[in-house]
């Protein structure tokens, strides 16, 4: 099931991020093939591909890359999403820091397709040494003359704020504002960073991009699933044997992941739940993990591939004391702007808070649930769609454990 | 600090333009320049913000408000170093709290205080994105991994 590893091929080479090392294994090779195809070529090979975005929302790539304005004449922008901070995922910092020119050459094949001349690179202000070795690839990249020739790139560093890792968040920030998501529509492809047309595509995305003009879509398309190609990078954290990243078709199933790959579960060795797709993802129980990966199959089973970020817990773990730190991570990071988010992150934090302390009401659950439930659909972006997620499954799937906590 | 010696170099002036220059609105650049400032000044005070805002020809109170959305800009001098711990999802699992208290505990200060001495603040934050290897925690530009109380004290030694 885990098949030829694709992003991760040369992970293992201690210099894997450098450009010499890039192209003594056929890096950049599809870009040089590109650059003899139509842009509507390659974006139809892109939506051939089945490739769907990797950040959390799974939308498909080669389709957003299609929403361009045909007949626009000004400046288009590629924007890259490396403002990796879901709870539970650390994929991007691998690509970024072991195999940077992956994405610039990704970059450089998207651009063609939407006709941009600039790229921003958006990435996390935390993550430091990731910056340093892709600003050093762009560099690089200069020096070899692969950028500079109709294609610029510019490295971005955020300032610490996970809403800015929202699509329209991420632009308001890049546009030098505080990172408020913004009203869609209009969606960025027609009117996105700086009032021009704008491709905003996760980093991980953008790394497959030159497989699957080398290989072509329908070898990647013949890798996953029926409406999901390819592999992709899950994260693997928390109760697990051997916690890291791993590159899998979208086809493989949770309990494969778990079992074969991270090595079981530690702890108490027995599973109790289990988050699929990073924090927004809806929790599963043990016997719900017998689904496949991708998109859809996580869709299907009430939960979200997300991100891909996987957070085991084994028996021993306290959903409450889960529930504690994941709702403290949504009421900070809510970034205020509209009311039903601002007001119930803050709020359920509390009464979760107070049920852990031992000081929880009767009456709070249902209003937890009542609470996250009315608020839900209601906001301008997913954030806090993303919240309720937990907020209702790991009360629905574990309410026990909390009625125990306010029964003492 | 007083206002007359927030000022850039003439180096740091043109790094300044370079990084306008680099977007379509020069105001793109203002979370670069932000940092740029933190490193030169040591932390973003209310002169700072001022200062910032000529060099981009906007309203202070537009810094500020950036400025205060944002979680790595200070607005208070901070320690030499600073340690922040995650306590997301992962980390808490292996055992972040442990690590938090222990810190706490050696550095005698609470969470987002400064040591007396100023060598070290103290912070909690959300998912840093090395869940592999939790707990963790980032000390200063550094990644620190597969923390256990005796590794925070050999990597506490270390900061002057």
């Amino acid at each position: 099931m885990t098949g030829e590893r694709i992003l991760m091929r040369n992970f293992d080479r201690p210099d894997s991020h450098t450009l010499a090392a890039y192209r003594a294994t056929g890096g950049y090779a599809a870009w040089a093939k590109a650059q003899g195809m139509e842009p509507a070529a390659i974006t139809e090979e892109v939506k051939a591909s089945n490739l769907r975005g990797l950040g959390g929302a799974g939308f498909p790539t080669g389709t957003k890359w299609s929403f361009i304005p045909k007949g626009h004449t000004g400046p288009v922008y590629l924007v890259i999403n490396a403002d990796e901070g879901e709870p539970g995922t650390f994929k991007d910092r691998y690509l970024l820091e072991r195999d940077p020119h992956a994405l610039l050459e990704g970059m450089l094949i998207a651009a063609r397709a939407i006709r941009a001349a600039t790229g921003f690179v958006y990435i996390r202000g935390e993550y430091v040494e990731p910056w340093r070795r892709f600003d050093a690839a762009v560099r690089e990249a200069y020096d070899a003359g692969y950028l500079g020739k109709g294609f610029d790139v510019v490295v971005h560093r955020g300032a610490g704020a996970y809403i800015c890792g929202e699509e329209t968040g991420l632009i308001s920030s890049l546009e030098g504002k505080k990172g408020w998501p913004k009203v869609k529509p209009p969606f960025p492809a027609i009117k996105g960073a700086f009032g021009m047309p704008t491709i905003v595509n996760n980093v991980e995305t953008i790394s497959h991009v030159p497989h699957i003009i080398d290989r072509g879509g329908a070898w990647f398309a013949a890798l996953g699933t029926r409406t999901q190609g390819g592999t992709r990078m899950f994260s693997v954290s928390g109760r697990v044997a051997r916690p890291g990243v791993y590159e899998a078709s979208v086809a493989i199933t949770l309990r494969q992941l778990i079992d074969d790959l991270a090595g079981g579960v530690t702890g108490n060795g027995r599973l109790k739940g289990v988050v699929p797709g990073g924090s927004s993802a809806p929790i599963l129980r043990a016997d719900e993990i017998d689904v496949t990966m991708d998109v859809d199959g996580l869709r299907n089973a009430g939960t979200m591939a997300g991100s891909a970020g996987v957070v085991v817990m084994d028996e021993t773990v306290s959903i409450p004391e889960a529930l504690l730190v994941v709702a403290r991570f949504y009421a900070h990071e809510s970034c205020g702007q509209c009311t039903p988010c601002r007001e119930s992150t803050g709020w359920i934090y509390k009464m979760v808070r107070r049920i852990v302390e031992g000081r929880g009401r009767k009456e709070d659950l249902d209003t937890i649930l009542d609470v996250a439930r009315r608020g839900a659909g209601t906001t301008i972006c997913a954030f806090y769609d993303g919240a309720v997620g937990p907020y209702l499954s790991y009360i629905e799937k574990f309410r026990d454990e909390f009625e125990a906590l306010i029964a003492k | 600090m007083t206002a007359s010696r927030v000022q850039f170099s003439g180096e740091q002036l043109a790094e300044v333009r370079r990084l306008q220059a680099l977007y379509p609105d020069r105001r793109g650049a203002l979370l670069p320049v932000l940092h740029m400032a933190q490193d030169a000044f040591g932390w973003v005070s209310l002169d700072v913000e001022e200062y910032v805002a000529e060099l981009f020809d906007l309203s202070p109170a537009h810094v500020h408000e950036v400025v205060t959305f944002y979680t790595l800009y200070f607005r208070q001098p901070k320690g030499r170093h600073v340690v922040a711990v995650c306590h997301n999802l992962s980390c808490h699992l292996a055992g972040a709290k442990t690590i938090l208290g222990h810190l706490k505990t050696r550095l005698g200060v609470e969470v987002g205080a400064t040591t007396p001495d100023g060598r070290v603040t103290l912070l909690a934050v959300e998912c840093l994105c090395a869940c592999e290897r939790a707990p963790m925690m980032q000390v200063d530009d550094r990644y620190e991994l597969d923390l256990t109380p005796e590794k925070v004290d050999r990597i506490l030694e270390g900061l002057r």
